[in-house]
């Protein structure tokens, strides 16, 4: 439990889940929860300590998930995701990404992707969820029905509101504003329209001391597509320039666009290696240069490169005999940055079962030349699960002799088998005698497919004895 | 065979060369990839699929919404180049390990799994006009004309081999497969009953490849083994000499 002070008064300033438990609540005086409970212990709150450590944590936002964060004292961290996602595999794995990162370091967080800061703020505090995401334009519906103290006001204005009768930010939102602002001051105004959306809440993003990057103001401002790119083709050339200077590649490179009307846009890229190709990486923003909203024009653009790593220059071997193959990592950028796509390479895992032989990795990840024993034949197509299938076959290692699947019957020509294949038991004790026989079959049409038989056809332990088909082989 | 009756014609010659011209420079001199197979590499022209062009596959009958066989067959043609393959396509379900029998080793290919079907078109063109990859390999259910022709510009311009797998949904949507795109072949691919053993089991896959369209050139049906462990083709043995039968127990089946 951490006590804060102010003058002479003590009181609650966070308490953990064990705290909660016995009925203590923030805000409570500490005098009052000694009295209430026995041995208790308090910490003594350090505010200073706890805004350098969410000021870390913001940072470390900054070069993981968005190029535009800041911290949003005293206990929150407000990001501008839009055009970041895509690297994180859209809005809903980047938050649950981000909720499991804290946990796996034992701190509990809560996060919210909405339309405004201010909904974002109110959703990810009042709402008794891990991740919540509000879509474009049901700003207004979600936070309805949210709690005044949601709202980023002063406690004392919260206090009189809720004797007024208010409860939460809809009815606030529903009553004529003139009367509150003369007895509360435009305070509670603006941040109704700020959580609403009304008025523009721009983010000041956070930098750090050492950021490589590159700004271009301008007198007149700029909208026009090509204008854009070229400028930023310039600006990634001075980026280039300044890394090589310190030997370093960039992995997250950030565009930031800000516009007349004082609101910022940001473009994000990520790649696979650390770059400091000039080509690559205008490429890697040309490409999405159309997604640029110029609105009243652009006065300033800056480029930075939030995550950078030490790249080495490295003399490329140059043999007469060996075949050059290309660097597709490049490409993957390319097609990474795009959105909507997964990129993955598939390896090789020993294990006999087939839906589990085959792993996705990272499309730069290592070659180790691993590959799959080939003197069994395999499907080209495996079926994403097995379907059950009718069989007329005789116990118990007969291939079948007929079989319908999909509703059609086939009778088999020629078969092959069986392939018998154990459960993986020292993986999963449900598999611990369970077994798969497969046989290749074909029907009279020559269309070849995969069918297994659950159990080895005498021990019903083994299996089911019910049969299904797994693949077609071409 | 008609170029031999007119060379004499120096007129011919001159419009020959005039279209040529017109047609633009990479469809001269472009390299191809022979299939090693003298029957079939004869009907290509160039002898062998071009580089540098877009290819369409679909499989026949069954092989049309599963593409299996269609899969192998370019799977082997992919094995047969040098550099990293890229595959986009919308659902993932090969697997790997059949791919890997025919010699295309998983580090050479990236696949690109894409929402829809827009995407993989992107991709597929993005990835085309990258340059320096062996094959690039899309999973269409629609190839539109327009789009067809931008993907064949981008191959011919980096000279990276183009090939789709054809796969639809239903059988009937299959008819699609006969609306013209800019691709240098058309392929279809179905299954034939296995080349029979001496003893019971099942021998190597055979397939009926119909190159139902090629551009400068004829097309013709072929009866081959399924892709060795290097992703060779070969006539099939039994029906080298007699096509026209093997092509009635097809219709029979």
């Amino acid at each position: 439990m951490v006590i804060a002070r102010s003058g002479s008064k003590r009181w609650i300033a966070a308490a953990d889940q064990a705290a909660t438990k016995l009925g203590l609540r923030v805000g409570m005086p500490a005098a009052k929860a000694q009295a209430l409970v026995q041995g208790l212990v308090m910490i003594d709150a350090d505010p200073a300590a706890d805004l350098a450590a969410l000021e870390r944590l913001t940072l470390w936002a900054l070069s993981q998930y968005s190029p535009v964060v800041a911290t949003d004292p005293p206990d929150g961290i407000v990001m501008d995701t839009e055009g970041a996602d895509h690297l994180q595999g859209g809005e809903e794995l980047m938050l649950s990404g981000l909720v499991n990162r804290f946990r796996g370091r034992g701190l509990g967080a809560r996060a919210a992707i909405a339309d405004t800061w201010g909904a974002a703020h109110a959703l990810a505090r009042a709402i008794d969820r891990e991740t919540v995401i509000v879509a474009r334009g049901e700003t207004d519906k979600a936070v309805n029905r949210l709690p005044l103290s949601s709202l980023r006001l002063p406690a004392e204005t919260v206090a009189s509101l809720r004797t007024l009768g208010f409860a939460t930010v809809g009815d606030l939102a529903g009553t004529p504003r003139a009367p509150l602002t003369l007895r509360f001051g435009p305070e509670v105004g603006r941040r109704l329209d700020q959580m609403l959306g009304k008025i523009a809440e721009p983010i000041d993003p956070i930098r750090p001391a050492d950021l490589v990057e590159v700004h271009r103001s301008f007198a007149e401002p700029i909208g026009a597509p090509e204008t854009i790119e070229k400028y930023v083709s310039r600006l990634v050339r001075q980026l280039c320039l300044e890394l090589e200077k310190r030997g370093l590649g960039v992995r997250r490179a950030d565009l930031i666009v800000h516009r007349v009307d004082n609101t910022i846009q940001a473009l994000r890229a990520g790649t696979a290696k650390p770059v400091r190709d000039i080509a690559w990486l205008t490429k890697l923003f040309r490409d999405r240069i159309e997604k640029i909203e110029p609105g009243f024009g652009i006065e300033k653009l800056s480029l930075a490169g939030t995550l950078v790593e030490p790249l080495v220059e490295h003399q490329s071997t140059s043999s007469l005999i060996e075949e050059q193959v290309t660097d597709v990592t490049p490409l993957i950028d390319v097609l990474g940055n795009r959105g909507g796509q997964r990129i993955f390479r598939v390896a090789p895992v020993a294990s006999d079962v087939p839906e589990r032989s085959v792993e996705r990795i990272a499309p730069t990840a290592d070659q180790d030349g691993a590959t799959w024993p080939l003197h069994w034949p395999r499907p080209s197509r495996l079926l994403p699960r097995p379907e059950a299938i009718e069989v007329i076959a005789l116990l118990p290692d007969h291939p079948p002799v007929s079989f319908t699947w999909r509703g059609k019957r086939r009778r088999v020509k020629r078969a092959d088998g069986p392939e018998r294949i154990f459960g993986e038991w020292w993986q999963r004790s449900s598999e611990w005698i369970a077994v798969r026989d497969y046989f290749v079959v074909e029907d009279e049409t020559g269309e070849r497919f995969w069918v297994f038989r659950s159990g080895d056809g005498v021990d019903a332990e083994t299996g089911s004895h019910k049969w299904f088909l797994h693949g077609v082989f071409g | 065979m008609t170029a031999a009756a007119a060379t004499s014609n120096a007129v011919l010659d001159e419009l020959r060369e005039k279209i040529a011209n017109l047609e633009g420079g990479g469809l001269r001199n472009r390299s191809v990839l022979p299939f090693g197979v003298r029957e079939i590499d004869a009907q290509l022209p160039g002898g062998g699929l071009a580089l540098g062009a877009l290819h369409e596959v679909a499989g026949g009958g069954n092989g049309a919404i599963d593409g299996a066989a269609a899969a192998l067959f370019v799977g082997g043609i992919a094995a047969r180049t040098t550099g990293k393959v890229v595959w986009c396509l919308t659902r993932f379900d090969l697997f790997f390990p059949a791919f890997a029998q025919v010699g295309l080793h998983p580090d050479r290919v990236i696949f690109v799994e894409c929402d829809r079907e827009e995407t993989v078109l992107a991709s597929f063109e993005e990835a085309l006009r990258y340059g320096g990859l062996g094959a690039v390999v899309a999973e269409l259910v629609r190839l539109p004309m327009t789009a067809s022709r931008r993907l064949q510009l981008a191959a011919e311009k980096s000279g990276t081999l183009g090939l789709v797998i054809r796969r639809w949904r239903r059988q009937t949507e299959a008819s699609d497969f006969g609306m013209p795109t800019a691709a240098a072949t058309r392929w279809r691919i179905s299954v034939l009953p296995s080349e029979p053993l001496a003893v019971p089991g099942v021998g190597r896959a055979r397939w009926l490849a119909e190159l139902m369209r090629v551009r400068a050139g004829e097309g013709g049906e072929f009866i081959i083994g399924g892709c060795d462990g290097q992703g060779r083709i070969c006539l099939s043995s039994d029906a080298a000499d007699r096509p026209d039968q093997a092509r009635r127990s097809f219709a029979v089946s």
